[in-house]
Formats: structure tokens, sequence, C-alpha cells
């Protein structure tokens, strides 16, 4: 009974990747035959979806957009999260415990309470539909779960890394650049990777706060569902690239996601 | 309770081990008798641990067998060999009182209710836990914790050994002692045979009535207390037990004598054949080494403060060679010098006690 | 003590964050109090009403039908997803080359546009051209959750779970892995059966993962938008408008500002009032 154990966790990745494989056969099928007829694999393989996709500034525009705003908000998110985590880890001060608090709620909020109030906040401001934007928007999420990790992190570094630095006469940033950041490296790609994944997948903000310049490939695609009667090939290899940049990093992290989870927050 | 023994024991951790380094236990055979109370003393990394889990089952070793009672249970796994294991860390069942914890190994093997209070609470009186037995297990401290992984063991009849691998590890130094003789009272009186792996010689030595001594993978002497201190067999012995250690210095055998420095030792061990070609030092333990009128001329180095004595650290040519000096017994202030007391003063060849 | 040094300089150091957060957070919330507690025709002319939208929304039969299905939903969802992420992490190897593999394929929904998650299973479930709809209606079953409220149920909660239970297996894996194997090896020693070991070693010590996990899983699906919007718009009818769904039909599709401020408000407290019970329950054990 023992032997079988792989069985379960087999036959949960096969049925991860049952839609995922169906998306990427159907990114390679025409949209004709899509509709036509059902057909586990492509009958007559194709690269136009791709093509399409890869040509029109419309389409390829979109996932730059996208990981424009992912990338300015992640570094964001991480940069000013350090000091402030840094902070909580290591000092008392007035109100720290109803501050950590706070950021933490704004973790729970529905994102579409936000909706509205973002599209006229940001318009009054003159941002609406620029990368900076959404970069912004989604900091209302991913500070606070960065602040949450890198605290983690921190606050298992024990207290004598800081007092001997001080002692062997280091000035407080030095320190903190050259011997701290380097202790907590695997919470910063903690902190980044679950910056970089929240940003990257979230909608209704991200279409919220953009019309043309900065939209991001997620509206693209739903504005093709809508609009050209259902290029399902297209919005299929659309859906299979969009996958990519995420299976790009998890492959990246994996390591330190495994050693992350041992040592931090979780 | 039964007889342990390991017959032409090797282990490796590697797949494909090729240099001797490879080897976390070079060959040994060993034999550990009903009852007694034996101590695995060695530094960090000599394989004592390694040889603990294959006793208790959970490595199994690349060569050899191991038998308990003289039937070979090497190919059997841990819960088949009736051992009971105390961790370097308290390991006790947090949700559960102290009383369920003790409980837990005799209602898993199915005894009745009547008998497993019973135990428990005989159990619970021998190590002092009476008051705690409702109380739930995680909130105890540290040697607490240690008292029930331990009373999980003696609660069970059919424990063939009960091995503590550095158990004293999180207690607090003044509970250690505390905790140490009653490990050794409790063997006293359950007779069980016991196994105790640390690299704390004071530890081993106040415990055991047999100590393993190993050293890079391999037992380096067997014998009591009193043996390995009076008597040490490799120089690694003298070295590592006592405190301070062991004053091995290197010596010259020629015209059938001993001559350190120069000038001609007595040793307990003179030697026989040619020690041509072999390494020669001398071993003599800083208690016997008294100062002379006239004798190896040395400087003073050093004198640190022990309490009801001094130790005393001094240079003769290239080597150093420790003394204890008992309290009002004062040093010269020049011209100082020390002979060793023949009785306690013994060669070593390549490191071997020379018999 | 926590060792923490008094140092009002602290606040230096979280200003930008506070800065960040606050300006996103409490810009917007102020101006959504504001709404909800104003009447306006359109005309910018806003005229003070107090409580009335707040009234009118908590008894509005629209906003009850919402919330049960937000409830049922976030119910179903935790009762599936916890389980049985457990379950998975409990059955995979602690250690070997196997295990980064199953890590990085397991973690891959996790990352996919949420959009392109509610398209890929809009498709892969359409009863005649998807792989699903199509298995389905051939093994007999009547399925188009197009049409079905209870297929479009049954397909919004499978599609859930297959996108967020991996979350649950990654943190529950976490906690398994820093169990040390002295308890396993003690509980071996002990003889302990697989359910002891389960209920007495496993559990408790995931009980901080397991914490974590629960309140990520209830927030998150209760926030839930994007996925059941691409997936069937909230349909067939209202079928499966979830509460999300339905305020941003009312913020941004009405322009109701004033009941959808107040719907806000109310729906920001329920999630804040159950994370607290979740949160209270699950801890309640950990007095260190």
């Amino acid at each position: 009974m023992r032997k079988l154990g792989w069985l379960v966790p087999a036959l949960y990745i096969v049925f991860l990747l049952l839609p995922i494989y169906w998306l990427v056969s159907m990114s390679f099928k025409t949209t004709n035959e899509i509709l036509g007829a059902f057909t586990l694999w492509p009958k007559k393989f194709t690269l136009e979806n791709y093509q399409k996709i890869f040509t029109d500034p419309t389409w390829y525009n979109g996932y730059i957009n996208s990981l424009i705003y992912v990338v300015i908000n992640t570094v964001i998110s991480v940069l000013v999260a350090l000091p402030a985590a840094y902070a909580f880890s290591r000092y008392r001060f007035l109100g720290d415990k109803h501050l950590f608090f706070w950021l933490l709620t704004n973790r729970m909020a529905p994102a579409a309470v936000f909706a509205l109030p973002f599209f006229q906040l940001y318009s009054a401001i003159g941002l609406f539909d620029t990368h900076i934007a959404v970069a912004l928007a989604h900091c209302l999420f991913n500070i606070p779960l960065a602040v949450w990790i890198l605290e983690g992190f921190m606050s298992s570094v024990p207290r004598q890394l800081d007092e001997t630095a001080y002692l062997d006469g280091y000035g407080f940033w030095r320190f903190f650049l050259k011997i701290f950041l380097p202790t907590i490296a695997a919470g910063i790609g903690v902190a980044a990777f679950f910056c970089f994944m929240f940003s990257w997948v979230e909608l209704l903000l991200a279409k919220t706060l953009t019309s043309v310049a900065a939209k991001p490939i997620a509206a693209t695609m739903t504005r093709t569902a809508s609009s050209s009667g259902y290029e399902l090939g297209l919005l299929a290899a659309a859906g299979t690239l969009t996958i990519i940049p995420g299976a790009f990093v998890i492959y990246f992290v994996r390591n330190y996601i495994a050693k992350g989870f041992a040592l931090g927050r979780v | 309770m039964a007889k342990i023994s390991l017959e032409n024991v090797k282990h490796s951790y590697l797949k494909r081990p090729r240099t001797p380094e490879d080897w976390a236990l070079k060959k040994l055979d060993l034999e550990w008798s009903d009852g007694g109370a034996y101590a695995l003393l060695g530094p960090s990394g000599c394989g004592k641990t390694t040889l603990l889990n294959i006793i208790s089952g959970l490595v199994r070793p690349t060569e050899g067998k191991v038998l308990f009672d003289d039937v070979d249970l090497t190919e059997r796994p841990t819960d088949r060999r009736h051992i009971a294991q105390v961790f370097q860390f308290p390991v006790v069942y947090d949700t559960m009182t102290v009383r369920e914890n003790l409980a837990f190994p005799l209602r898993n093997r199915g005894l009745k209710a009547s008998e497993i209070e019973q135990k428990v609470e005989a159990i619970a009186h021998m190590l002092d836990l009476d008051e705690m037995l409702p109380r739930r297990a995680s909130g105890l401290t540290a040697d607490g914790k240690q008292k029930i992984s331990l009373g999980r063991g003696l609660v069970r009849s059919d424990v063939n050994v009960i091995m503590f691998d550095e158990p004293l590890t999180v207690i607090d130094p003044h509970l250690k002692w505390q905790l140490r003789s009653k490990l050794k009272e409790l063997h006293q009186r359950t007779r069980r045979t016991m196994i105790y792996v640390t690299h704390d010689q004071t530890e081993a030595l106040t415990f055991a009535e047999k100590v393993v001594v190993m050293h890079e993978g391999r037992v380096v002497q067997v014998g009591s207390p009193v043996e390995l201190f009076e008597r040490p067999r490799h120089t690694f012995v003298g070295h590592f037990i006592g405190s301070p250690g062991m004053n091995i210095l290197p010596c010259e055998v020629s015209g059938g004598g001993v001559h350190f420095a120069g000038r001609r030792v007595e040793v307990e061990n003179p030697p026989r054949g040619s020690l041509a070609g072999r390494h020669t030092e001398l071993g003599v333990r800083p208690e016997f080494v008294l100062l002379a009128e006239q004798g190896i001329p040395v400087n003073i180095v050093k004198v640190s403060d022990a309490g009801r004595y001094r130790i005393v650290e001094a240079r003769c040519e290239e080597s150093r060679i420790k003394l204890l000096l008992e309290e009002g017994v004062s040093l010269p202030a020049s011209n100082a010098a020390v002979r060793f007391d023949p009785a306690h003063t013994r060669l070593y060849a390549d490191g071997q006690l020379l018999e | 003590m926590d060792g923490k040094t008094q140092n009002q300089m602290g606040w230096l150091f979280v200003l930008p964050v506070v800065t960040l957060v606050a300006f996103n957070a409490v810009i917007p919330l102020m101006a959504v109090v504001n709404y909800s507690v104003q009447e306006t025709f359109g005309n910018n002319m806003f005229f003070f009403e107090g409580v009335k939208w707040f009234e009118q929304v908590l008894h509005s039969d629209r906003f009850h039908a919402s919330l049960g299905r937000q409830l049922f939903f976030s119910g179903i969802i935790l009762a599936i997803e916890v389980p049985l992420g457990v379950a998975i992490a409990l059955a995979m190897p602690r250690r070997g080359p196997w295990v980064s593999v199953c890590l990085v394929l397991m973690a891959l929904p996790l990352l996919i546009p949420w959009n392109v998650v509610g398209a890929m299973w809009n498709i892969f479930a359409l009863p005649d051209i998807g792989m699903l709809g199509r298995l389905l209606n051939d093994l007999g079953f009547n399925y188009n959750y197009t049409q079905q409220p209870i297929s479009a149920w049954a397909t919004l909660i499978a599609m859930d779970v297959w996108h967020w239970t991996s979350l649950v297996v990654l943190l529950a894996y976490a906690g398994l892995s820093a169990i040390p194997d002295a308890y396993y090896q003690a509980a071996k020693i002990d003889g302990a059966s697989p359910w002891a070991v389960f209920r007495y070693i496993q559990l408790p010590k995931m009980r901080r993962v397991l914490t974590i996990a629960v309140l990520l899983r209830f927030m998150d699906s209760f926030n839930i938008h994007t996925e059941p919007f691409v997936l069937t718009g909230g349909g067939p009818g209202n079928a499966t408008t979830l509460l999300s769904i339905d305020l941003v039909k009312i913020a941004l599709g009405q322009f109701d500002l004033g009941p959808a401020a107040a719907m806000s408000i109310i729906y920001f407290l329920i999630i804040l009032l159950l994370s607290w019970v979740f949160y209270a329950v699950m801890t309640r054990g950990e007095e260190q």
C-alpha cells in the first residue's frame, strides 16, 4: 500500500496538466478545426496563431505592458518593504503592532471594492492608462505581503549579527546592504516571487486602470473573446504564452522556495 | 533484554566508497552484555551516532551483522527490535498529557488499561514526574520532556536496550548533573542495557560502567572509566580523556632506554624489541608530572587557576608540558625542573601503547 | 522580551510603505465611505443620506442572494481544498529527486493569469468542443454549464479546486518538511500506526501553516472575481453571481455609487469579521 503512495501526487499532476494540455493543443489548431470537430490533438498542426501574436502589435504589446508593470511593481514593493520589515523586526515604536495588522488587512480587501475608486483616483491624478498606475495599484496588496514575508525571514536572523557588525565599526547602511541583505537573500527571493506572481495574474484592477497604452495582455484577451467572435485558436495561443513567464520564474526559484518555506514566515 | 553483538560492521553513507575516508565506520566488532551501562564517547564526526543508528535499526550497515542474543537482526526494522531511544532534543507528543505520553507505547501494543495505569504510575514515580501526569506535555521544561522520552522507553517491558543520543544537549547546565544522576540511578534500579552516546567525557565517565572510545570511525579502546584514565591504550584516548588531557611528548628510544629532551626517562612499559622506524611518544598525565630539584629543565609559560589546584603550562624545548599544582605548593622563581612518575609514564609507538 | 529595541526612528523606515499603501487604501476608502452616505443624481451634486444605502443593501434580496451564494461557494471550497491539499502533501515523498519536479508542476496553475484560467476552463468545459464537456456528455451526463445552474456550479468549483489546491499543498508540504525525523523515528519505536502519526505528530505540527492556508483560501475565495467572471459571467442568469461580480456590476456597470459603496463597506466588514473568527478559532490553542 505504501508503494502506491506516489499515485496520489501523480494523479493530481495529471489532473492539473489536462486543461493546460488542452489549451496548448488548441493553440496549434486553426479556429475552424476547434469549432468544427473534436480532436484530441491537432489534425492540422499550425503556427498561424502564434504568428499573429508575434507580428501584431496589439497582441505582443499586451505582453510587454504586463511585464513592465509587473517588474515595476515587484521592484517597488520589495524595495520599500525591506526597510519597513527591518523596522518591524528589530524596533519597537509607537503603534507598530497596529500598523502591521492594518497592513495585513489590506491583503484581505476585495479588489472589486477598489475598482471604481481606483479608476477615479488614478484618473484624477492623470495616471490613467499608464504602467505606473497598475504597478502602484498592485502595491496595495503586494507591499503588505512582502513586508509580512520579509519580516518573518528577518526575525529568524539573530540580533547578534547586527550587534557584531556595529562593534566591528560598520555604519548602518553598510551593514544593511553588505551583511544583512545577503543573509536573507532567500527571503527576498520568496517575496519577489510572490509579488511577481500576484501582479502577473491579477486582472480586474489592471483592466480597470488601462485602456490602450498600457493595456495588459489579459485585457487584450478578454476583448478578443467578446468582440471578434471567439477566435479560439488565437486566444489559446495568447493564453499559452502567458503561462511561460510564470513557468520560468518557478523554475528559477524552485530551490529558494523549498529553502524559504522551511526557514521563513511559513 | 539481550546481549547485543556487532560483527564485522562497516558503514559508508556513499553508494560507492573508494578511499578509507569514505567509510564512516571502519571495521569493528563489539559486544554489549545484558544489563550494562555503556557510553559511546568520541568527538563529533567519529561515527558514534552512526553506530547508534545501526544498533537501533535506523541505518542498515553496508557490511556486517547486528545480533541480539545471537539472532541476526540486521534486516529487521526498528520497531521490531524492541529498542527505545532518547534523542538529542526532546521528542514528546505535544497534544497529549504526560500520562498519555507514557501510556502511548503500551496502548499501541494492546495492553489492558489497568496494566497500563500501573506501569505508568510506577515509571512516573521513578522519574519524579508524579505531579506532572495530568499536565500537557508541551508545557514541561526541556529536562522534563527528556524524562518523558525516557519514560516511554522504560514503561515497556520488552525493551532490549535503551539508547541515548546526546540527550543532555538542550538541558540547562545546572540541570544536567541532576538528570545525569537520575539516569545512573535508573540504571541501577532497572538494570536495563543502556547505551549513551556523547562527546562529553564527564557524562560518559560518570554514567558508564564501560566506555567505548571512538575516533574517525574506529573503536580505539573499550574499558571502564578507571582503565581509560589510568591506562589509555592510544594517545588519542589519553589526550581526549581527562581535563586537562594527557601530555603526549616526543621521545627517542635508544640503547634500551627512553630519552626525552636528552635525558633518560623511566617508563612503566620499557621497550623490548626494536622500535626502529616507528614514531615514539611518551604519555604522562599532568597529575603525575612533579616538580623536582633536579630533573628536566622547563620554562613556566602560564599558570591558570582551576579551583582547588592550578594548571601550570611549561615549555621544554619544543614541547609543552602541563602539570598540576595543589594549593599551597609554590613554583620556583627560576630554574624550574620536573620529573615524571615512572609508574604512570608510558611509551607509545605510532599512537599505540606498547605492551 | 522580544529582543527589539525601542526606536521611534522605526517610523522613518516604514514611511515609504505607509505612504504607498495608505495612498491606495485610505483615499479610495474615504471616497467609498463618502459615497456610501450620499446620494447623487449624476450632476455632481451630492446629498447626505445617512445610512439609507446601508439599509437598502442590507435589506435587498439581491444582496442576500449574492451573499448566500458566496458563503456557499467559500464553504465548499474550504471543505474540499484544505483536506485535499493536506492529503496530497502527505502522499508526497519527503526527499528525493522527484520532489522539486512535483512542486514545480503543482505550482504551475498558481502562476496563470486569472483570466486565462477562466478562459481555459471556459473552453475546456464547452459541451461539444471542449475536452471535459465532450467527455462528460459522451459518458452520458447531460452537461452544459452555459445553461444549467448545477453544471455551472460544478464547473466553477472544479476550476477553483484545480487552480488553488496547489497553494494548500505547497504550504502543507512546507509545514511537513519542518518536522524533524526524530519524531517519526520515535513514533516507530513507540509502535504508532500511520493514523496516530498523523493525528499526534503531523497535524499538530502543521497547525500554524494550516491556519495560514485556511485564512488565505477563505479570503481569496470570498474575494474572487475574474475567474468566475470569465468562465460564466455570473450566469446562467444569476446562478453564479458571487459577491464580487455583483458589486462590480453595480459599481462599474450601473454606476450606482451609493449602493455600491455601501455594499463595499459591508463586504469588507464581513470579510474582516469572518477572518477574525477563523483566526481566533484556529490559534486558540497557541498560548506560547
